[in-house]
């Protein structure tokens, strides 16, 4: 497995003139870093900027690279920037193995044998055929993960992953998803504003 | 690893471009091809000085004024009742059982065409009609028709009763789609909080925010009303007839030279919608600082219980009408003999529909043939429209107003214009011409119904489909299609409703030959028997109304296994 | 492959015709009829008819199965709310250089567009007369044949039914009908708001001014010429005094008028007036049998006659098949599209053959149709008014909207 570093080049992100964010780091393969601060400190616009959904009244300077690629001049689906969001976002009019299967590249051999044995792996045999709805908030939450890891994504980036997961599902999903990211060996960006998902991360933390 | 360069799509830009072009184009071509005959210029029949003498036809023309008279009073009568009752309906009602009744029952409202619901209303309200029976001899010691005037009064109030019957299903569905966006229930609880009544705090915090979304659609209702053919025919005076009605005659005369007088006609046409359309916005003035008075009067509980009464009846009074109306047409299409005053026939028949099965089957097929096509034009168009502005920002040819251009300039006005361009190209009249002049109203319906749902779709599921490494094409096939596919069906059900009701553009661009229902009912008002009228006005009901249906359907279907797809609307 | 798939197909290519060069057919010769019938399989022939009334559409509904199977020809029937229409259509063709592809291949006119358009010179012909069926109709001896509201018709017209102006009342509301005009004024005065009549450009209501003026002036004659050689207003002087009295006690104290025959019908089958009429003998019938009308219904003629006329079909001049034209006007000349026409089980109309001049087997199936209790007798039938000059409708009708047109 090929790993990278996702450097971030003096990348400064304003709206009407006015500097929102402005960041400067290197994430290493494996390694979780936090961005923390209040709404409205343009940590969205920074995903957003990285993955390349910026919109058109944004401005961005500055260069993001993945190991010996730059990206930021790519449009988003060729960036192998992958996204977390608050909810699982799960493709409703689709199975679990429907989700599974359009994240995969399309030259994957044995696509059906690879997502029932990811399934089981993740406590989940055997449900390819559900539909998304009828899942519980947690399961959603591990399909959701397995299908960003399953898209062979070069980083990731979280946008408050976990604040809408009730309190007692929410320490098992976070340490699943860092499992697997770090596993997996991705540079991974997170942004929150909860302390104990900074913790949880346990890699650089940098404060809005 | 390699990942492979997107192709550049060179179409999609095209599509906003393509989409303003479509809808505007004839508008404009239209009016220009009337203005130069309005002033005297048809080589066709040798007239090529310009001149006002058509306007001096026009004005010697005996009672032009009360003509104009007529089409201008329905256009700003018409609205202002229909918005009232609209406005003191979502007031009154908001959360009530009745509230969630007339939901239900507004889209198979909407799907009663205008001539259909006018001959239904006809049937009903006549001094022989339904009603008069219902309550004859016991209330009324009729024992034969009273000699009233009701249908083709002179005054045009039937006709106006007949639009606004018609209108309120329309205004009420824009009002509900914009009503999402108010965030009511917290701005009636912040004025309740304040000591207002529930309808009084409704009218002061979401009437005035929820009048300039639904401006617009207000606007084409008038230019409607003021100009509408096939309502004025069935329901509106015969002497004199209201200035569209006439204009349709003077361009149908054996004398070709009535048609320089036919387009100046068009013109005056359009100057009333315009000039209905003026008054309206003096009247938004006035009614605006009314409001702030009696705003700032501070006053809190007055009138409550009058507004909440008339908000009630209004629309139920409406609704029931148009309800009665469809049940009149379907006691008729069934009716054997039927002497007054029974209140039902004597005798029940399928005769009528076994005369009639005939000559159905040619028009059903033009019209499903017809609407299909225009509906699948304008929603791929609009579809692809939507997308480019998506992928690549805002058009100026998706603005609301140019997309809103067809349904402000009254189709008599241009489309006699596109007529006269079409015979001056030696186009041959016949089933493109009339696809092509349905898709110019069914296009923009269609657009607003859609990129509603469109624009408010969650852009982050494409940005997931995007980072997992799917096309922008296959994130719109494969997420956003799906996705959005129970809201492209009723925006299709709806372009199916709007072309099935078109009467001018379908008689004019087809010369005839191309038969739909709504043709064909409107021919048989001079002719046929109650009965057969009926069956035509219920088959021209009955195939938007399929539309609804299946567009309801449809989703439940595919989505059977997917909850949450069957709840998302 | 269905009919209406074959026309529906039809329709599409011509719609598409812009980027299509059309084929120009020669013109046909119906004296070589054997040429005719050749030419005519297979082409599409546009009927252009009114199609206000169901029962004519079905028959020429039916008229379109049989020249299918016989003759190879569709025919589509382009239902006119007003014949006016398509002249105005193909004057404009004529104006914008159409001269063989004309939209309209045959035309149900009227005396007065058939003179208007005689003037344009918008028709072809002459070809009548040569249609091998026309001999049946014995026009030497029916002189009306070869007139159209005195026009001579020189073969550019084929006749295909009689029409007459008959009228019928309610005897279930009123028992004693009017039997003259005058009488109707009379009548109507002892009974208000049992009657009104159809407003111009409705041609009924220049009919029952026609009607009226020739019992009223003192000289019909004159009604024979054209307009322009009377003093109008003094001839039309008595028809004016007569519609004033009468206007204030019509329905709705005249002050709106049905716009057609079949709206004032429909007011007598809903009993707002006991008396009614129409172009054509059989209306009254055919309406109590289909429960329209009630049964107490019954039609007659007045004591001195009423207007009487023949239903022409005309050929326009650039009309682009104009042999499946001939071929569907000589089969509705035909005894056998004549039977059924004349059947009050279908059409009900007055047949414009001579029954003497049929063979025996048709003469007898023509004289077994039986009469219908609600239809006008033989004798009334026979008395008959010929149409005045054609120029007289545009100026009754006029002179009617000027003094009635705004209410």
């Amino acid at each position: 497995m090929t790993t990278h570093t996702l450097d971030i080049r003096d990348l400064r992100i304003s709206l009407a003139g006015q500097t929102l964010v402005s960041v400067n780091t290197t994430i290493n393969p494996g390694e979780v870093l936090t961005v923390m601060g209040p709404s409205g400190s343009g940590k969205s616009a920074l995903l957003a900027a990285i993955a390349g959904f910026l919109g058109s009244d944004f401005t961005a300077q500055g260069e993001v690279w993945l190991g010996a690629d730059r990206i930021d001049t790519l449009p988003a689906e060729q960036r192998g920037i992958g996204l977390l969001f608050q909810d699982p976002l799960l493709f409703p009019h689709m199975s679990v193995g429907g989700n599974l299967r359009f994240a995969m590249p399309a030259e994957e051999p044995d696509k059906a044998g690879r997502i029932a044995g990811q399934l089981t792996a993740m406590n989940l045999g055997g449900y390819e055929n559900r539909d998304p709805a009828t899942l519980s908030g947690g399961q959603k939450a591990r399909v959701a993960l397995l299908r960003l890891l399953l898209s062979r994504p070069r980083a990731v980036l979280l946008d408050e992953p976990f604040s809408k997961l009730d309190a007692h599902l929410r320490q098992d999903v976070r340490a699943q998803v860092f499992a697997g990211l770090i596993a997996a060996g991705l540079p991974c960006l997170l942004v929150t504003h909860d302390a104990d998902d900074a913790a949880a991360a346990s890699g650089p933390v940098i404060q809005l | 690893m390699k990942r492979k360069l997107a192709k550049k799509n060179f179409v999609l830009p095209l599509a906003p471009i393509l989409l303003g072009l479509l809808v505007a184009g004839p508008v404009a071509l239209g009016l220009l091809m009337i203005l130069l005959p309005a002033f005297g210029y048809l080589p066709a029949i040798g007239q090529e000085t310009l001149s006002w003498q058509s306007w001096t036809a026009l004005f010697d023309t005996q009672g032009l004024g009360q003509s104009v008279r007529l089409s201008f009073v329905a256009g700003v009568v018409t609205p202002v009742i229909a918005l009232v009752s609209v406005i003191l309906f979502l007031a009154a009602t908001a959360g009530t059982a009745l509230d969630r009744l007339i939901r239900r029952l507004v889209s198979p409202l909407l799907a009663v065409p205008h001539a259909a619901a006018a001959f239904g209303l006809a049937f009903l309200i006549a001094p022989s009609g339904f009603l008069s029976r219902l309550i004859s001899p016991g209330l009324t010691q009729w024992q034969r028709p009273p000699d009233l005037l009701i249908i083709n009064d002179q005054l045009g109030l039937t006709m106006m009763l007949g639009l606004v019957i018609k209108e309120i299903p329309f205004l009420l569905l824009m009002a509900l789609a914009a009503l999402p966006q108010l965030d009511v229930p917290r701005r009636v609880a912040m004025a309740r909080s304040l000591g207002y009544q529930p309808v009084l705090a409704w009218l002061f915090t979401v009437a005035p925010a929820l009048y300039p979304m639904i401006r617009l659609p207000l606007f084409a209702v008038i230019a409607f009303a003021s100009a509408t053919v096939d309502v004025g025919i069935i329901l509106g005076p015969g002497l004199p007839a209201t200035l569209s009605v006439r204009i349709l005659g003077w361009f149908n005369d054996p004398d070709l030279s009535m048609r320089l007088l036919a387009a100046a006609g068009a013109l005056l046409q359009l100057m009333v919608s315009v000039l209905a359309i003026l008054t309206w916005l003096v009247l938004e003035k006035l009614i605006a600082q009314g409001w702030q008075l009696w705003q700032a009067s501070g006053n809190r509980s007055r009138f409550n219980r009058s507004l909440k009464m008339m908000g009630f009846t209004g629309l139920s009074v409406a609704t029931v009408l148009l309800l009665l109306s469809v049940i009149a047409l379907l006691i008729n299409a069934f009716a054997g003999t039927w002497r007054f005053p029974s209140a039902l026939p004597d005798a029940w028949t399928l005769r009528h529909w076994e005369t009639t099965l005939t000559s159905l089957s040619g028009p059903v097929i033009n019209t499903l043939v017809i609407s299909f096509v225009a509906t699948v034009l304008a929603v791929i168009l609009v579809l692809a429209a939507l997308e480019s502005e998506q992928r690549h920002g805002r058009s100026r040819f998706t603005s609301l107003w140019l997309l809103y251009v067809p349904l402000l300039v009254p189709q008599v006005a241009f489309v006699f214009g596109l007529l006269v361009f079409t015979e001056f190209m030696h186009w041959q009249p016949g089933l493109v011409l009339v696809i092509l002049g349905h898709s110019v109203f069914v296009v923009p319906y269609v657009f607003l119904t859609l990129s509603a749902a469109y624009r408010r779709f969650d852009p982050r599921w494409a940005q997931i489909g995007l980072s997992l490494g799917a096309s922008a094409d296959r994130v719109f096939w494969h997420i956003k299609l799906p996705m959005l596919l129970t809201s492209s069906l009723t925006a299709a059900a709806i372009g199916v409703a709007v072309s099935v009701g078109q009467f001018l553009p379908t008689q004019l661009l087809g010369a005839g030959r191309v038969p739909t229902i709504t043709t064909e009912a409107v021919a048989l008002a001079s002719g046929g028997s109650r009965n057969v009228i009926a069956i035509w006005a219920l088959m021209q009901t009955l195939i938007p109304m399929v539309g609804f249906i299946l567009a309801l359907a449809i989703p439940q279907l595919i989505w059977r296994r997917r909850r949450a797809m069957r709840s998302v609307t | 492959m269905a009919r209406w798939l074959r026309g529906y197909l039809a329709a599409l290519v011509i719609s598409l015709g812009p980027g299509l060069p059309l084929l120009v057919l020669a013109e046909p010769d119906p004296a070589d009829w054997d040429s005719v019938l050749k030419q005519a399989t297979g082409q599409t022939v546009y009927l252009n008819a009114w199609g206000g009334e169901p029962r004519t559409n079905e028959f020429f509904a039916w008229t379109a199965s049989q020249v299918d199977e016989r003759f190879g020809i569709t025919l589509q029937h382009v239902k006119l709310s007003d014949t006016a229409e398509a002249v105005s259509r193909v004057l404009a063709e004529k104006q914008a250089g159409n001269v063989n592809n004309g939209a309209i291949d045959l035309l149900w006119l009227n005396g007065e567009n058939f003179a208007s358009m005689q003037h344009n010179a918008l028709l072809y012909g002459p070809w009548a007369e040569q249609l091998p069926n026309f001999r049946w109709v014995d026009a030497d001896n029916n002189a009306d044949m070869r007139k159209d509201f005195t026009i001579p018709v020189n073969g550019f017209e084929s006749p295909w039914l009689r029409a007459q102006l008959v009228f019928f009342h309610d005897t279930y509301l009123i028992a004693q009908a009017p039997r003259t005009m005058s009488e109707l004024l009379a009548w109507a005065q002892r009974h208000p708001g049992e009657f009104t009549y159809p407003r111009p450009p409705d041609f009924l209501a220049t009919t029952f001014m026609k009607q009226a003026l020739l019992e009223l002036v003192p000289e019909p004659e004159k009604l024979y010429q054209p307009v322009t050689n009377s003093d109008f207003d003094a001839v039309t002087e008595p028809l004016w005094a007569y519609l004033d009295a009468l206007h204030p006690v019509l329905l709705r104290q005249g002050r709106s008028f049905p716009a057609s025959g079949a709206e004032m019908r429909r007011l007598m089958a809903d009993g707002e007036t006991a008396l009614a009429f129409a172009f054509s003998p059989s209306e009254a019938a055919i309406a109590v049998d289909r429960g329209e009308l009630p049964d107490s219904v019954r039609a007659y003629t007045m004591n001195g006659g009423t207007l009487a006329n023949v239903s022409f079909l005309a050929i326009p001049f650039n009309a682009t098949h104009k042999a499946g034209a001939m071929v569907v006007a000589d089969f509705l000349l035909s005894p056998e599209a004549q039977l059924r026409a004349q059947d009050p089980d279908y059409l009900g109309s007055t047949s414009v053959l001579s029954v003497t001049a049929l063979p025996a087997q048709w003469r007898e199936r023509m004289q077994l149709i039986r009469r219908h209790p609600a239809a006008p007798s033989e004798e009334d039938l026979a008395r008959r008014l010929a149409e005045p000059h054609p120029s007289w409708v545009v100026a009754l009708e006029d002179a009617w909207l000027q003094r009635y047109g705004v209410r």
